[in-house]
Parts: C-alpha cells; sequence; structure tokens
C-alpha cells in the first residue's frame, strides 16, 4: 500500500554476496597464479576476466552457480511515513546492516528499488573519518564533511559542537590524546548537529556512558520532532520500544514482522530466547509427564483470556496451565518460576490453596496464577514450570523455560517510572505508596 | 538509463544544497536519491563529483596535515627524495657513465626531470593504494569514490610546489635562471603528469581494490617506468620512429617539455607532445570509467 507521503520506499529489495569472495582478493592469488602455470592459471585468468567483465556482477551465469552465492537480503520492501522513528531489529547476521548499508548508498542492492525523499544522513559508525593525528577541532570539521555538512555550516556550528561534546577545553588537542569517552562525545556531538530529512543510525547508541546516551537519544527525539525521519538498527531493545513507535524484524534476509516497536521487540527477544507465549502438547503420549500426570499445556494470558507476548506493565499477567490427570488419588501441586533474559531467577510459586491439598480424581485441570501488574521489570521474562506430588515428594514434570513474554512501559503514566523515560534498573519495578511528612518550615525556623 | 540520470543529477544537487535555513524552508524541492543496481557502464556523475567538492578539499587538507605532523624536518622530506636521486644520478649516470645531457649541467638536466616525475610516481603510488588505505572510509560513509584516488594525487601538489622552487634555486646558482614566455608552458606539462598519474592510479586503485597482487606490482611498474622515461638520459639518444613510439608514454612529454620550458632543449611542444596528451587524456577516461563499472563491489571486497 503505497504511502502518499513517504521519506523512504523500499521495494523488493535484495542482496546477493559471492561467497568467499573476500578471500579471492587477498594476497593469494598471485602466489597461486604463478604455482598453477598453464591450463589451471588460464582457467582463473578466464575466470577474472569473466568477473570484471561481467554485464551484471552475480548474475552471469544463472542457476548454475547458486551455491557460490547467498542472500543476505531479499525481497524487502518498505515504506516509511515522514517524520516517523523506525527500529529495524533482528540477530546479528540477519540483513539488518546490509540493508542499512545499502540505504546508506555504501553498497549497491542486487535488486529492487529505494527511494529516499529528503536529505540523508548516514551514522554506521561512532567518529566517520576521525583520525587520531587531527585535532577535535579539526575532526569535527573532517567528519562533518564526509557525513554530508558543508564548511559554512560547519563553521556556524562549530562552538555549539564543542560545547555539546563538553571538550571545548580540548579542542586543539590530537584525538588520540583524549580518553574514549571524550572521543564518542565529539563523534556523537558532530553527528547530531548534522540535520538531514532522513537519519539513518546504525548501532551507534552502544557505546558512551548513560549519560551522553541520554543526551543523544534526546537529541533524536527533537530529531523526530523537527518531522525527520530516522532509521534506526539496534540491539538496543529497551531503545527501540522507547524510541520508536514501529519496528521492522529483520531475519534469515527476509522481513519477519513489521509493526507496532513493542509487538515487534516481544516477538523478536521471545524467538531469539527459542520461546513463545504459548505451548501445548496434542496428544498424550509426546506430553512431558509420566503415567500421574501430563502438561498438555501452558500460556501467558491477560484478564480477558487471550494469549498475549507483549503485556503493559501496568497490567496483570496471567500464567494458565492445563494438566492432565491420568491416576487418580495423588495429592499434586502446580509451581512455577520466574527468570528474566538474562537467566536470573525472579520469583518462584506455587499453588497453596487448601481447596486442592487432597487426592485428585482422574482428568483436566487448569490452574492460572497472577502476577500483579506494576511488579516486573520492563524486558523478556521466561516462565518454568514443575508439577509435584507429596507423600513421597516427586517431580512429574519439569519444563524449563517453556514459556516466555515480554513487558514493556508504554509511558503512559501510572507505573514506577513516573517522568523518567531513561535507564531504569532492577529486577522487578514495584510501584510502591510512598509517604511523605511535613515536619517543619526550614532551618531558620524557631524550634517549637 | 535516461531518467535514471537525471535522477542522480538530482541527488548531487539535492543532497548538499541545503543550509540550516534552506532546509527549513518548505517551497525547496526536496532531494530524491534513488538506490538501483546497476548495470555495465555507469555514467561519471560529475556534476555530483563537483558538487562534493568540499569532502575533496578536506580529504587532500587531512593527508597534507597528517604526512608532516609528526615528521621533524616536515616538508624537507618532498625535496629530499628528487634531490638526493638528482645527486646518485648525477654520481652514476653523469659522472662515470658519462651520459650526456643536452649540454646543460648534468644535475639541473637529472632534476628538472626529478621533480615533475616525483609527483607523478608518488601520485600514482598513493592513488594505486587509495581505495584499500581507505577502507574505513568506504565502507561507512557514502561519498563519490573517484575523490579518493583523485585525492591522493593532489595531496603531491605542495611537494611539486616545493621541489620545484628549489629547482628554480638551483638554476639560479648555475647562473641559467632567466624569464622565458616558454616557462608557461609549465603548468601544462604539471597538468599532463597529474592527468597520466590520475589515470593510471584509477585503473590500478580499481584493481588492487579486487586482486592485491598490484600494490607489489606498483613499485616494480614505477621502477620501469622511470627508465622508460628520459629522466637520467636525454631522448636525443633515440632515433627517429622509436621516438614517436616513445611519445605514447604521456611522461616522456612532461620531462621534455620541462626541460624545454626551462632550458629551451629539444624542440617546442609538438606532436610529441600531443601523442602524450592524447595517451594520458585516454588513460584518463577509460580508468574512470573501469574505476565507476567495478565501483560497485568496492565496499563488499575492501
Amino acid at each position: 500500500m503505497p504511502m502518499t507521503d513517504a521519506a523512504v520506499r523500499v521495494h523488493n529489495l535484495g542482496k546477493r554476496y559471492r561467497i568467499g569472495l573476500r578471500r579471492q582478493s587477498g594476497d593469494p592469488m598471485l602466489r597461486e597464479a604463478l604455482a598453477s602455470l598453464g591450463r589451471a592459471s588460464f582457467s582463473r585468468i578466464a575466470a577474472v576476466s569473466r568477473r570484471l567483465w561481467s554485464r551484471r556482477p552475480g548474475h552471469e551465469v544463472p542457476g548454475s552457480r547458486g551455491a557460490d552465492h547467498i542472500w543476505a537480503l531479499r525481497n524487502v520492501s518498505f515504506d516509511v511515513a515522514r517524520g516517523q522513528i523506525v527500529g529495524i531489529i533482528g540477530p546479528n547476521g540477519a540483513g539488518k546492516s546490509t540493508l542499512l548499508k545499502i540505504l546508506a548508498r555504501i553498497t549497491e542492492p542486487t535488486e529492487g528499488r529505494a527511494e529516499l525523499h529528503g536529505r540523508v544522513g548516514s551514522l554506521l559508525e561512532v567518529g566517520t573519518g576521525f583520525h587520531p593525528e587531527l585535532t577535535g577541532r579539526e575532526n569535527a570539521y573532517l567528519s562533518g564533511a564526509l557525513l554530508g555538512m558543508r564548511k559554512a555550516e560547519i563553521d556556524q556550528k562549530l562552538d555549539e559542537i564543542l560545547a555539546f561534546a563538553e571538550i571545548e577545553r580540548f579542542a586543539d588537542t590530537p584525538v588520540k590524546h583524549y580518553s574514549s569517552g571524550m572521543y564518542v562525545r565529539l563523534a556523537f556531538a558532530v553527528a547530531a548537529h548534522l540535520e538531514p530529512e532522513i537519519l539513518i543510525v546504525d548501532e551507534v547508541l552502544a557505546v558512551g556512558d548513560v549519560n551522553f546516551q541520554r543526551k543523544c537519544l534526546n537529541k533524536m527525539e527533537d530529531v523526530r520532532q523537527h518531522g525527520r525521519t530516522i532509521l534506526f538498527v539496534s540491539h538496543n531493545m529497551a531503545a527501540v520500544t522507547r524510541l520508536c513507535q514501529r519496528a521492522i524484524l529483520v531475519s534469515d534476509g527476509v522481513i519477519q514482522k513489521d509493526g507496532s516497536a513493542a509487538e515487534v521487540a516481544a516477538a523478536y527477544l521471545l524467538s531469539s530466547l527459542r520461546t513463545t507465549a504459548e505451548r501445548t502438547w496434542p496428544s498424550t503420549e509426546g506430553a512431558p509427564g509420566n503415567n500421574v500426570v501430563r502438561l498438555r499445556g501452558i500460556r501467558v494470558r491477560d484478564e480477558d483470556g487471550k494469549t498475549v507476548d507483549n503485556l503493559d506493565i501496568r497490567r496483570r499477567v496471567g500464567l494458565e496451565m492445563i494438566y492432565e490427570v491420568l491416576e487418580p488419588g495423588h495429592e499434586l501441586s502446580c509451581h512455577l518460576a520466574v527468570s528474566n533474559e538474562s537467566g536470573v531467577r525472579l520469583f518462584g510459586t506455587s499453588d497453596v490453596d487448601p481447596q486442592w491439598r487432597s487426592p485428585r480424581p482422574a482428568g483436566r485441570f487448569t490452574s492460572t496464577a497472577w502476577i500483579p501488574g506494576n511488579f516486573l521489570a520492563e524486558g523478556a521474562v521466561l516462565v518454568s514450570v514443575a508439577l509435584t506430588t507429596f507423600k513421597p515428594f516427586r517431580f512429574h514434570v519439569s519444563e524449563r523455560d517453556v514459556v516466555g513474554f515480554h513487558i514493556t512501559d508504554p509511558l503512559e503514566g501510572g507505573s514506577a517510572r513516573g517522568q523518567w523515560d531513561g535507564e531504569f534498573g532492577g529486577l522487578v519495578r514495584p510501584l510502591l505508596p510512598w509517604t511523605t511528612a511535613f515536619n517543619s518550615h526550614g532551618p531558620s525556623a524557631p524550634p517549637p | 538509463m535516461s531518467d535514471e540520470q537525471s535522477e542522480d543529477v538530482m541527488i548531487g544537487g539535492g543532497s548538499l544544497s541545503g543550509g540550516l535555513g534552506a532546509s527549513e524552508s518548505p517551497s525547496r524541492p526536496m532531494a530524491l536519491t534513488v538506490i538501483e543496481p546497476s548495470r555495465g557502464w555507469v555514467p561519471l556523475r560529475l556534476v555530483e563529483l563537483w558538487g562534493y567538492r568540499e569532502v575533496l578539499y578536506f580529504l587532500v587538507w587531512r593527508d597534507i596535515t597528517i604526512r608532516y605532523r609528526q615528521t621533524v624536518i616536515g616538508m624537507a622530506w618532498a625535496v629530499i627524495q628528487p634531490f638526493m636521486t638528482m645527486v646518485v644520478f648525477s654520481i652514476f649516470f653523469g659522472r662515470l657513465a658519462q651520459i650526456p645531457s643536452d649540454g646543460i649541467p648534468y644535475p639541473l638536466f637529472a632534476f628538472a626531470a626529478l621533480v615533475p616525475w616525483t609527483f607523478f610516481a608518488n601520485g600514482l603510488t598513493l592513488s594505486a593504494n587509495s581505495l584499500v588505505h581507505s577502507g574505513h572510509l568506504i565502507t561507512k560513509v557514502y561519498f563519490p569514490r573517484l575523490l579518493v584516488p583523485m585525492g591522493r594525487v593532489l595531496t603531491g601538489l605542495p611537494d611539486l610546489g616545493l621541489s620545484f622552487a628549489v629547482l628554480l634555486g638551483m638554476i639560479w646558482w648555475y647562473g641559467l635562471l632567466q624569464a622565458r614566455p616558454a616557462l608557461l608552458w609549465l603548468p601544462v606539462f604539471a597538468m599532463l603528469a597529474f592527468v597520466t598519474a590520475l589515470g593510471v592510479g584509477l585503473w590500478l586503485s580499481a584493481l588492487n581494490v579486487q586482486y592485491r597482487d598490484v600494490q607489489h606490482a606498483v613499485p616494480f611498474l614505477v621502477q620501469v617506468w622511470l627508465f622508460a622515461t628520459p629522466i637520467a638520459y636525454p631522448s636525443s639518444l633515440l632515433s627517429g620512429p622509436w621516438r614517436t613510439v616513445f611519445g605514447l608514454n604521456p611522461m616522456v612529454g612532461v620531462v621534455e617539455g620541462f626541460r624545454w620550458a626551462l632550458f629551451g632543449t629539444g624542440t617546442a611542444p609538438s606532436h610529441h607532445v600531443a601523442v602524450s596528451a592524447l595517451a594520458a587524456v585516454v588513460i584518463l577516461v577509460t580508468g574512470a570509467f573501469f574505476f565507476r563499472r567495478v565501483e560497485r563491489t568496492f565496499a563488499d571486497v575492501v
């Protein structure tokens, strides 16, 4: 569906790489050629000239040499409206960087077409063109020019750039004497003062201290409010969900998902953790368990009963398990353990309802544990499940990280964040009741 | 093809035309960048190249600044290199081998040729390796890649100026300095050296990205070319038909031209120089088109 006011249109973009291209360009070539004079070197030369003169690189012998090529990107199409911030996420080697490099005109696509309507700025590394021997001031000019600023523009903004980077005193020191923090700040300051209509940014926010990252994110937010369009590749899901309305998940060179940033980030996190919001086992035989009890399904649900993989931090989360008791007369207990994406166990919980502390009949049961809203921190959450009997104590089911979900904070208030939209650590995120009492007027007030 | 070209022109005009105020103005026509696979021979996009002239300026400025920042005697190196070669040539070719020098002192004869030659040889070597050494830029930011080898050759201009000043000093020292109208031809010959260095540099730098063998072959090429050019010896040693074949080497025109302009040796620029110039332009134009053709793979291979 074509957009009327699209800043970026990408249609069927694809990039094919020749496997081994890199290796063939290295030193060994001359040696090989000399070592295999005669027929071998003739065919080598033929291959070389075919490669240099072929009409379409990568298309010279269709079909027959498919194994020599890989598609780093295939059939990628999307439109980005003016003023939209789009996060591009996905595992390493999925084609995100290739996509960005094509849009930044660093490398050519093999097929397809992209249109960028507006002045384009791309930041694919920290300190593009920086040279250690040059001073901060000199590097600001060099980097600014390479990133697309005109000299007159840099002249005008130089003081502002040095101030933003907080390196005014070191403006005339070669950057090789800078601390890494100063270097990164200067690099960002230059980049932040680009005024492109379309900004293409790669992962650069992964470096630098937290305060400066904050400053850069704010600057990006500024840029957005000026109606500028940003394409932002990142591994930082928290940054993507906070900054972007929309995210595109690229995996194995194709777009796997395109939608709201929170949903796409959740899907990506869960798929990278190899889990989903729901697992079911259709047949009794294949289900985890034994002849006493078997787990038939487990899912993450919201209060409306819908299976969800992405939840608002303020809402309750239901963990629902369905199991089948095959042998009656056992006193069963359900257990859940919840951990975060780093594998840290947040808590465990068991069903202690006295109503079911008695031998159960055979049949199907559904047990749900409710995690209150404003309790889990943002990020991915993994759930492990166990079913045990007492007297004697015995595990019948024990499945690690069987389902997962993702908690996001839409920053609409009502969460522990309050007004703060920056880094917010902690394993849990309770919204606590605070009380403050007024005790006395300022220090000068007379004692009562 | 033709519509692709017209859009390309808009990139050159649009992407660099927006200043602070201009980018806010809604009436400004929106720059459009079209990204498509290129096929076969592609246009040189000279308009876009012109739009990026400030980038070229900064690349040249960077190279010159860095080159001398950490050296003790700085720019003196620009003179020492041709000067020492001249001393060696004077001893071995001038004194020991008694090679004729068209009636002018051998050191002057050799140095007048070595000044443009050094500019050419350094420009050629630096530009041949330029893309390989600029991998960190080529894979991270877009600008017309032609600027890389071009900037490398231009980096030698201050050196050329300095060693030329030393050359004038030497001529004065020998008492041969005189204002001759032929001196006005010198920039033309320097230009010819520039065009040749850039033309060969474009071919070699583009090939070097794919085949690193090139960087090993370059010093050898420069050495052979040195002796294929009448630097240590006068071209008057060669007879009739050989001289025309010789003229296909544009550096023959440059070296002969320098000597003619400075000392009045040989003949005024004639069809020999025209052949040299034509050869240089052919190398430059074919080099530029070859470069543009293989440019699409640079970032993937370098």
